[in-house]
C-alpha cells in the first residue's frame, strides 16, 4: 500500500528531474505509446521489456502513458520507440508499418493519426 | 493490480476531497470493496481478508477470525484454555508459520494461546498462503503461511471504541487513539481489554464450561514516512498480561492449589514485544529496496492443571535483513538476505527441568520470474545453521498460470523442518490424568529429533459471469507428507500420551472443493467442501489424527442493504459449519461411563450476525454463535472424580458452551 503510493510520487518526481548531460544508468522516461485495453498493455510492455537495458515499463490504460526506467549507456528512447513500433504500437517519433498495424488484436486497433 | 488500482483512486479522490460529490463516489468505491480478495495473477495460492471480512465475526482474536473463512478450520476450544485452536490443510497451527507484519508471532511458548493475545480490532488484512510459503521468513512452516498486517499509524482515523459483551460473560473493550505529530510521523496507541466476570457450567459437570479471565493488552507504534527520500520505519511497543482460571466452580486456587480438594488450574501469561522495521526504496530505482527487521520478545507463562505444574519463560530475538532487486528487468526479481534468531527456553514440568536455548542463523535467496502476462515463478532458497538441526538447505517452489482468461493454475513444493516444543503446544493434555512418556531416540531436544515434511500442492480457480453475476469455482489438493515427525500419542492407553519419532509413515492429505457466487446485488453465497485424509503410524497401529474431521462443509450467506445517503445501512451474516466423524482417542479401557467412542458423531454449528450502521461513526451489532445449541456430550471423562485415573478435560470435539449471543458496539472519529 505504502509501496504503491512512494512509487506513485517516485514516478512523478522522477520525470521532473532529467536533463543531464552525463549517461543515467537509471534515467526516467515517461511516452506516449498508442494502445487501447489490456492486452495491448501486455503487448506493449513485452515489446518494451525486449530491449536490453530497459529496467521497467508499465505502460497506463487510461493515460496511454508509458513508464520506463533504462539504462541509457545500453539503450535510448528511440530504440525503445522501434521496438513498440515494431509490434503495431505508434509512439510520436516512431509509427508502425501499416501491415503490422493491421494485424493487431481488434481490441488494440487504435484510431491511427 | 485491481488492489492497487482501487487504492490509488483512493487517494485521488482524498486529494479533491473538498467537492462533495467526489466524497460520494468515494464511499462508493468502499462499498463494493471486497471482504475476500483472491487473485488471478500471485503466484502463490493466498487470499487476502480484508477489515470487512473481519467484521463478519465479531468477537474478538485473531483466533477466532478465520471462521468465515474455508482455507483455516477453527477447533473448538477445550474446557480448559477456552482458546480456539486452528488447522490448516489438516495440520495444526504449529506447522503454520504464523507472522504479524512479517515477524515471525506465534511460535515456541506461545504455540497454544498466541493466536489469542492479538485482539481483532487491531488487525488491518490477514493474507491466508496455503503450502509451502516463501523462504524469506524462515524454515519452519510446513502447510501454510497465515501474515497479519495492524492497522499503520499513517493511515489510522483518530480515534475508535469498540464495546462487546456476551450471554457467556465475556467484555471486551477495544480503544484506539492516533495521532500525526508531523507529515512524516503518526503513533498510534491501542488499548485493549476483556474479561469474563461470572463462572459458566452448562452442561453441569460441576466445570466451568471456559475459563474465568481477564487480559490487558496495550500496543503504541510509531511509524515514519518520508516518500521523497524513500524510508519507511516503524517501531513498535507491546504489553500483555492475561490470566485464566478454570476446574470445578468452587476452586479457590489459594486454598486447592496443590491439593487434590478441588480440580483446578490457572494459566497466567506476560509477554512483552519490542520491535522495529526500517525500509528504504532508492529514489531513481522503486524496484530496488531494503529492508532490516528486528524483534525482541519475552513471554513468560505460569500455569498449574490440577496438580501438573507447567511453567515456560521464551526469551527471543529476532533479525531479518532483506535486498530486493531486479535482474536486467522487472521481469526478473530477487530478494536475498539473512536471518537470525536466538530464543532461550525456561521449560519446567514438574521439577523436570527442560531448558534449552535455540539459535540459528540463515541465509536465503528468492528468485521471480513474470512474464508480465499469463506465467510466473517463485524459486526460494536458504541455507540455515541451527544449533539443534544442524546445517540444512530449505527449497520450495510457487508457479502459476493462467491458460485462458479467469483461470488460474498454480503449483507449490517446498520442504520445512521444526523443533516440536511437545508440552508447550500440547498444553491441553496436562488437563488429564495422563502420564507424559517420552521416548529417548537420542534426539537433541527432549530427546527427539526434529520435524521434516515435504509439502506439495496443486489448486485450480475459474472465474465466472453468470446472469450478469459474478463467481468462482475452484478446488486444490495438497499433501504433506512427514519424513520425520514427533509422535503425539493417544492411542496407546488413555492414562498415557507418548511422545516419539515417527517410524513409518505419516501424511495429511486435503482437497477443498470451493464455490462462491453473487446470488443477487449484494447477496454473497461462500461454500466449500473439505476432505482430510491424515494418517499417522502409531505403535498401536496406523490411524486418523484426532480431533480431525474426514469431510466437512462450510457456507457463508451475507447480505447488506444499499449504503443510504446518510450512511445507514444492514448487513446480514450467517455461517454454517458441518463435520463429520472426528477419529477420537482410544478410552477403550475406561470403564463405560468414562468412555468415548472410537468416532464423534457428526454435527454442525450455525453462527449468524447483524450489523446496524447507523452513521459512518456509529455502528451496533448483535449475533449468535452456536444458535443450532449443539454441545458434546461427554466434556470432561472422570468429572466426578478428577484426581483418579479416567480424569481428562482435553478431549474437545464439539462446543461445551451451547449458543451464545452477543452484541457491541463500533465508534469512531474520523
Amino acid at each position: 500500500m505504502k509501496n504503491v503510493i512512494i512509487l506513485f510520487m517516485l514516478a512523478l518526481l522522477g520525470v521532473s528531474t532529467q536533463a543531464q548531460e552525463k549517461k543515467n544508468k537509471n534515467a526516467k522516461y515517461t511516452v506516449a505509446i498508442n494502445g487501447n485495453c489490456e492486452h495491448c498493455k501486455k503487448r506493449i510492455e513485452k515489446a518494451a521489456f525486449s530491449v536490453s537495458g530497459v529496467k521497467s515499463a508499465n505502460w497506463s490504460i487510461e493515460t496511454h502513458q508509458l513508464v520506463l526506467i533504462l539504462n541509457e549507456e545500453k539503450t535510448s528512447i528511440f530504440d525503445l520507440e522501434t521496438a513498440v513500433a515494431k509490434v503495431g504500437h505508434d509512439s510520436k517519433d516512431v509509427k508502425a508499418e501499416k501491415e503490422v498495424y493491421d494485424k493487431l488484436p481488434a481490441c488494440c486497433l487504435y484510431v491511427r493519426e | 493490480m485491481k488492489k492497487q488500482r482501487s487504492i490509488l483512486i483512493l487517494v485521488l479522490f482524498a486529494a479533491y476531497n473538498s467537492y462533495s460529490q467526489d466524497t460520494l463516489q468515494e464511499i462508493k468505491v468502499q462499498n463494493i470493496r471486497k471482504s475476500i480478495k483472491k487473485s488471478y495473477t500471485l503466484t502463490t495460492n493466498s487470499t487476502t481478508l480484508t477489515s470487512k471480512e473481519l467484521l463478519k465475526a465479531a468477537c474478538c482474536n485473531l483466533a477466532e477470525s478465520f471462521e468465515t473463512n474455508p482455507s483455516i478450520d477453527v477447533n473448538f476450544s477445550d474446557a480448559v484454555s477456552g482458546t480456539k485452536q486452528i488447522k490448516m490443510l489438516g495440520l495444526t497451527s504449529p506447522y503454520l508459520m504464523i507472522t504479524e507484519e512479517n515477524i515471525p508471532s506465534v511460535r515456541g511458548a506461545s504455540q497454544a494461546y498466541g493466536l489469542s493475545f492479538t485482539p481483532g480490532t487491531w488487525v488491518e488484512s490477514i493474507q491466508i498462503t496455503k503450502g509451502a510459503g516463501s523462504v524469506v521468513n524462515g524454515f519452519e512452516s510446513i502447510s501454510g503461511q497465515i501474515n497479519t498486517e495492524l492497522i499503520k499509524p499513517a493511515h489510522d482515523i483518530p480515534f475508535f471504541l469498540n464495546a462487546y459483551g456476551s450471554t457467556d460473560s465475556r467484555f471486551e473493550l477495544n480503544t484506539h487513539f492516533n495521532k500525526r505529530i508531523s507529515d512524516k510521523w503518526s503513533t498510534s496507541l491501542f488499548l485493549h481489554g476483556n474479561t469474563r466476570a461470572a463462572k459458566n457450567d452448562m452442561n453441569k459437570d460441576g466445570f466451568m464450561d471456559n475459563p474465568f479471565a481477564k487480559q490487558i493488552n496495550v500496543l503504541n507504534r510509531w511509524q515514519y514516512t518520508n516518500a521523497e527520500k524513500g524510508w519507511v520505519s516503524f517501531i513498535n511497543f507491546r504489553y500483555m498480561n492475561d490470566k485464566k482460571q478454570t476446574g470445578e466452580l468452587d476452586f479457590d486456587p489459594i486454598r486447592d492449589r496443590g491439593t487434590t480438594n478441588r480440580w483446578g488450574s490457572e494459566i497466567n501469561t506476560e509477554r512483552l514485544d519490542v520491535s522495529t522495521k526500517l525500509g528504504y526504496v532508492f529514489p531513481d530505482m522503486p524496484y530496488q529496496s531494503i529492508g532490516f527487521q528486528n524483534a525482541l520478545n519475552s513471554h513468560d507463562q505460569n500455569s498449574f492443571f490440577g496438580l501438573n505444574e507447567y511453567t515456560i519463560k521464551q526469551k527471543s530475538y529476532y533479525s531479518n535483513l532483506i535486498f530486493n532487486s531486479i535482474i536486467n528487468n522487472t521481469m526478473n526479481k530477487f530478494s536475498t538476505g539473512l536471518n537470525f534468531s536466538y530464543d532461550n527456553y525456561g521449560e519446567f514440568v514438574n521439577q523436570n527441568d527442560f531448558s534449552r536455548t535455540d539459535n540459528s542463523i540463515g541465509a536465503f535467496f528468492e528468485y521471480t520470474y513474470d512474464n508480465t502476462d499469463n506465467f510466473s515463478l517463485i524459486l526460494g532458497g536458504r541455507i540455515d545453521n541451527h544449533n539443534r538441526l544442524g546445517t540444512f538447505i530449505t527449497p520450495r517452489l510457487h508457479a502459476r498460470y493462467n491458460p485462458w482468461k479467469e483461470g488460474v493454475l498454480r503449483f507449490s513444493a517446498g520442504r520445512g523442518k521444526r523443533i516440536a516444543n511437545i508440552f508447550a503446544e500440547n498444553q491441553q493434555l496436562f488437563a488429564s490424568s495422563r502420564s507424559f512418556d517420552l521416548l529417548n531416540s537420542g534426539g537433541k531436544t527432549y530427546g527427539l529429533n526434529p520435524e521434516i515434511a515435504w509439502n506439495y500442492g496443486l489448486s485450480f480457480m475459474q472465474g465466472f459471469n453468470l446472469f450478469n453475476k459474478k463467481g468462482d469455482i475452484g478446488f486444490d489438493f495438497y499433501r504433506t507428507d512427514f519424513q520425520n515427525q514427533v509422535v503425539i500419542d493417544l492411542f496407546q492407553s488413555p492414562q498415557q500420551v507418548l511422545f516419539y519419532d515417527l517410524e513409518g509413515s505419516s501424511y495429511a492429505n486435503s482437497f477443498q472443493f470451493e464455490f462462491n457466487y453473487e446470488l443477487a446485488r449484494r447477496l454473497n453465497l461462500r461454500t466449500a467442501y473439505k476432505y482430510y485424509d491424515t494418517q499417522t503410524t502409531y505403535n498401536s497401529g496406523s490411524f486418523q489424527r484426532p480431533l480431525q474431521a474426514k469431510n466437512r462443509f462450510f457456507g457463508n450467506l451475507a447480505y447488506e442493504t444499499l449504503l443510504s445517503d446518510d450512511d445507514k445501512q444492514w448487513k446480514y451474516d450467517f455461517t454454517l459449519n458441518w463435520l463429520g466423524q472426528q477419529q477420537l482417542p482410544n478410552t477403550a479401557t475406561n470403564p463405560a461411563a468414562d468412555r468415548l467412542p472410537e468416532f464423534s458423531p457428526s454435527f454442525s454449528v450455525m453462527n449468524i450476525q447483524f450489523t446496524r450502521v447507523f452513521s459512518s461513526n456509529l455502528e451496533v451489532y448483535v449475533g449468535g454463535e452456536n444458535i443450532g445449541n449443539y454441545k458434546q456430550e461427554k466434556a470432561i471423562l472422570g468429572a466426578n472424580n478428577p484426581f483418579g485415573p479416567n480424569f481428562d478435560a482435553s478431549i474437545g470435539y464439539a462446543p461445551i458452551f451451547g449458543q451464545m449471543y452477543y452484541a457491541g458496539l463500533r465508534f469512531k472519529i474520523k
